[in-house]
């Protein structure tokens, strides 16, 4: 098979220079452009996500007060005398009778509930399906696969190029909600019918439709990428690459792959149920036409359990590879990790109930879906074991991607571990939609993917764009952000043992949370602060980009296929000739070479090419 | 950060407190162990010049080992907390009292069974947001609701419960302290969320018993006398 694909891209190779610009940059089959298109997406995705969440954290800390530069001053309340240019603004709408966006989302700049709940149920979406999901799995998947695995491209080049504009299209679909007449989705990220079902119940029409055709054109960008990965992963490996001597990296993604193609499914028919509810007048989910309402929570979480292992899992085989690279040691116990992976992709179909202990689902089950949890947490605790083993008697070097990786491992041990408090069912009775629950999702999504992909996009970003990121800015930008990740979400689990409700507009609506207010109000600075700590990679990202430091092929001195190629490489990836697979990913320290590492694709004397391999 | 946690006035509220504390110290000593293992690491085997790292894939017996050891301590915990779950979840006591509140579109609508313990009855007694039990007696709440899915949440009694539209789902307490507290909800349920708040009111025997002297005849004679006005119409 790998012989057969490299004479036909030898073709390939020699017709890509009469390629003009548009197939180029727009419509561009070549899976590294691909790669580049998803991850632009997902960075602008994320500037809107985060300035969401900043909202939200306004309101939360300064509860019905206006916002700073679009609201009213504070002496215009008092005295109703317009002073700054926004307070004459204001005045003038409320004289028209002005009936604006921002009229109705935000008069004087002061949010309404309603916004509100628009707020966090964007927040997430966005963060979920067009920023961790574009990056981690359509660009790092897009990038990594076919250039680990030694291939020249992804096995359906086309069908790569469709999953994306498929993808941009479902984000346009995705930003028209907020224009529409009774504003975007505002029932969670979890649309829990019959909120989400009837728009009578939140006033709130198109914008939910919206939501969910969005997410279903979505759904089928996934599985194209998904049915590529895959299809990418069985039958184009270079020659000597067995399944055993790949990327822990390119493991996570094929896994991942997996669980999308399996998972989605039921997302995309949930969906369309939950359409028909709201447009053609079906009672599937609504009680009174002798729906069930459960039914939404069970299909949805069906698909969400396996969509968090999406979202962590790439994550994790990113940061296994750098661990390795920069302790200049072997993964320890590459095996474990990856039927770690495998036992937490089977597990997460049978652990979905956990979200749903205090839903009326029977009691019994909980029982029962305690118990799965439990079972889960332990191939996770394999991983940090071995990541930890992997550090252990290394030589650690300590750039930036690397201090992302360890980020990622501490993060995502302080989120295993409170998720333990939750899949304990008598604990959860008092934590369930708590802030503790918001802490710990944030501790895994942030402290975990997100670290994990700024881990990845410093250490791949020399050869996808054949510049380095600055290493001082990275450092900069990494210990504002841990400093600031922690400030945030380390008070949210106070919050949530104080009883702090999740999704609430205004705590200060409750006399038993007024106490806590402070503490709000801390983490609205830290989050603030965590925001403008982004202006460091933003600069650094486009800074680099055109003036950064020329990268070589092998920056790292890592061992991986890619790091045979060109800096970026061409359009085809390897030259002539597709390299060959002779050893184990992570040969680093090998008493075989006098160097510190030793590449997968080096034909060592035959006398010591065996050590090593299989 | 245990010392956050609202007053506990139920009786299986202090279990849970106490289950919260075990799961806590133990989650925060294996915190503590592998951020300092991870620490000492980072120090230990800094890269310096000359210095070589480790050639190694791994160690099977201490895989086996820490793979062993993480599966009986999650077992255990399983099998630890459940008992209490049933307790509390599935094992509803015999109740002294009786009553169902319905969440609807923002608010609590709580319903006794009035003087003939009966639900459905010309004398059940209707109240909005108040809900008024003795103090040590075991309380029956029967949950559901009228439109969307609301939670009805007790901090002080660690208790929580969804309430769907077409089912009715048993929930119990017993409080042990007199006083006044808040119901809020727990689940979105629309814009109102926030803010959709009832009040639970513990009374000593007595007082509960003047309660109801007060309340509830004078409502079901208000009743009486609508019934009557609409029969005469």
């Amino acid at each position: 098979m790998a012989e057969v694909t490299a004479t036909e891209d030898k073709h390939e190779v020699h017709t890509h220079a009469e390629q003009g610009f548009v197939s180029t940059y727009i419509f561009s089959t070549d899976h590294k452009m691909i790669a580049k298109q998803f991850l632009f997406l997902g960075l602008l995705m994320m500037i809107l996500g985060g300035g969401l969440a900043l909202m939200m954290r306004w309101q939360l800390g300064y509860p019905e007060q206006p916002l700073p530069l679009i609201g009213v001053s504070q002496e215009f309340l008092e005295t109703d005398e317009p002073k700054t240019a926004m307070d004459k603004m204001w005045q003038e709408w409320d004289e028209e009778g002005s009936e604006n966006w921002l009229v109705e989302t935000m008069p004087y700049g002061v949010m309404t509930a309603a916004f509100y709940n628009m707020l966090f149920t964007m927040h997430a979406t966005i963060m979920i399906f067009f920023v961790i999901m574009p990056i981690l799995v359509g660009c790092f998947g897009n990038f990594l696969i076919p250039l680990m695995l030694g291939a020249r491209d992804m096995a359906f080049p086309k069908l790569n190029m469709y999953s994306f504009w498929v993808g941009a299209v479902s984000a346009i679909v995705m930003l028209a909600g907020f224009f529409v007449a009774g504003g975007h989705a505002a029932t969670g990220w979890t649309a829990y019918a019959p909120l989400s079902s009837d728009p009578t119940w939140t006033g709130v029409d198109w914008g939910q439709n919206l939501w969910c055709i969005s997410i279903i054109i979505l759904a089928i960008s996934s599985m194209m990428g998904a049915i590529n990965y895959i299809t990418t992963v069985i039958n184009m490996r270079a020659p000597g690459m067995t399944l055993m001597r790949m990327p822990l990296v390119i493991w996570s993604l094929f896994i991942v792959a997996i669980l999308l193609l399996l998972a989605l499914p039921v997302l995309t028919s949930a969906l369309a149920l939950l359409l028909l509810d709201r447009m053609a007048g079906t009672s599937f989910f609504s009680p009174a036409g002798g729906g069930e309402p459960l039914l939404w929570q069970h299909l949805f979480w069906f698909f969400g359990h396996p969509e968090v292992y999406v979202l962590i899992v790439p994550a994790m085989g990113m940061t296994s590879d750098i661990l390795s690279v920069f302790s200049r040691k072997p993964v320890f116990g590459y095996h474990a990790m990856v039927y770690a992976m495998v036992s937490i992709a089977f597990l997460g179909w049978v652990v979905w109930g956990h979200h749903m202990f205090m839903s009326g689902m029977n009691p019994a089950l909980g029982m029962a879906f305690m118990l799965s949890t439990m079972v889960i947490a332990v191939p996770s605790a394999i991983k940090t074991f071995n990541w930890l083993g992997t550090l252990w008697g290394g030589a650690i070097r300590f750039t930036t991607p690397m201090l992302n990786a360890l980020a990622f491992v501490a993060m995502f041990v302080i989120g295993g571990l409170s998720g333990i408090h939750m899949a304990i069912t008598p604990v959860d009775i008092f934590i369930h939609d708590t802030y503790y629950i918001v802490a710990h999702i944030h501790y895994v999504v942030f402290g975990g993917s997100i670290f994990g992909m700024f881990a990845g996009l410093y250490f791949w970003f020399p050869k996808m764009f054949g510049r380095v990121l600055n290493e001082s800015l990275g450092k900069i930008h990494f210990w504002l952000t841990f400093l600031f990740f922690n400030c945030t979400f380390i008070p949210m689990h106070i919050l949530g043992v104080g009883g702090h409700m999740r999704r609430i507009y205004n705590p200060m609506q409750y006399e038993f949370l007024q106490s806590l207010q402070p503490i709000n109000v801390f983490i609205t600075v830290s989050a603030f602060c965590l925001g403008a700590a982004q202006l460091v990679i933003i600069f650094n990202f486009c800074w680099s980009l055109y003036r950064g430091k020329k990268a070589e092929r092998n920056p790292w001195q890592a061992n991986t296929l890619e790091w045979g190629a060109e800096s970026p490489p061409p359009h085809g990836n390897w030259g002539d000739t597709i390299p060959t697979v002779y050893r184990r990913p992570y040969e680093y320290s090998s008493p075989e070479v006098t160097e510190d590492w030793l590449p997968q694709d080096r034909l060592l004397e035959p006398a010591t090419a065996s050590a090593g391999s299989e | 950060m245990l010392n956050w946690l609202p007053e506990n006035i139920s009786t299986y509220g202090a279990e849970i407190d106490s289950l919260f504390y075990v799961i806590y110290y133990i989650t925060l000593v294996t915190f503590i162990l592998v951020a300092a293992a991870m620490v000492i690491f980072l120090i230990k085997y800094r890269h310096r010049e000359g210095h070589q790292a480790k050639y190694t894939h791994g160690h099977t017996g201490l895989e086996i080992t820490w793979t062993a050891i993480t599966t009986i301590v999650m077992l255990g915990f399983g099998l630890m907390s459940a008992p209490l779950w049933s307790k509390i979840k599935q094992d509803v006591p015999p109740y002294d009292i009786q009553v169902q509140v319905t969440g609807k579109q923002f608010n609590w609508e709580v319903l006794y069974p009035g003087p003939d313990e009966t639900f459905g009855t010309e004398d059940d007694v209707q109240l909005e947001n108040m809900v008024h039990v003795p103090v040590n007696k075991v309380v029956r709440v029967i949950l559901t609701s009228k439109d969307v899915i609301h939670s009805f949440f007790v901090p002080v009694l660690r208790l929580k419960q969804d309430m769907l539209p077409g089912r009715k789902i048993d929930a119990w307490f017993e409080a042990t302290k007199p006083g006044r507290y808040e119901i809020p909800c727990a689940e979105l349920c629309g814009f109102g969320h926030s803010g959709m708040l009832g009040y639970l009111i513990v009374h000593t025997d007595e007082d509960y018993q003047a309660w109801v002297n007060e309340t509830w005849p004078e409502h079901v004679s208000e009743m009486k006398a609508e019934l009557d006005q609409g029969s005469e119409s």
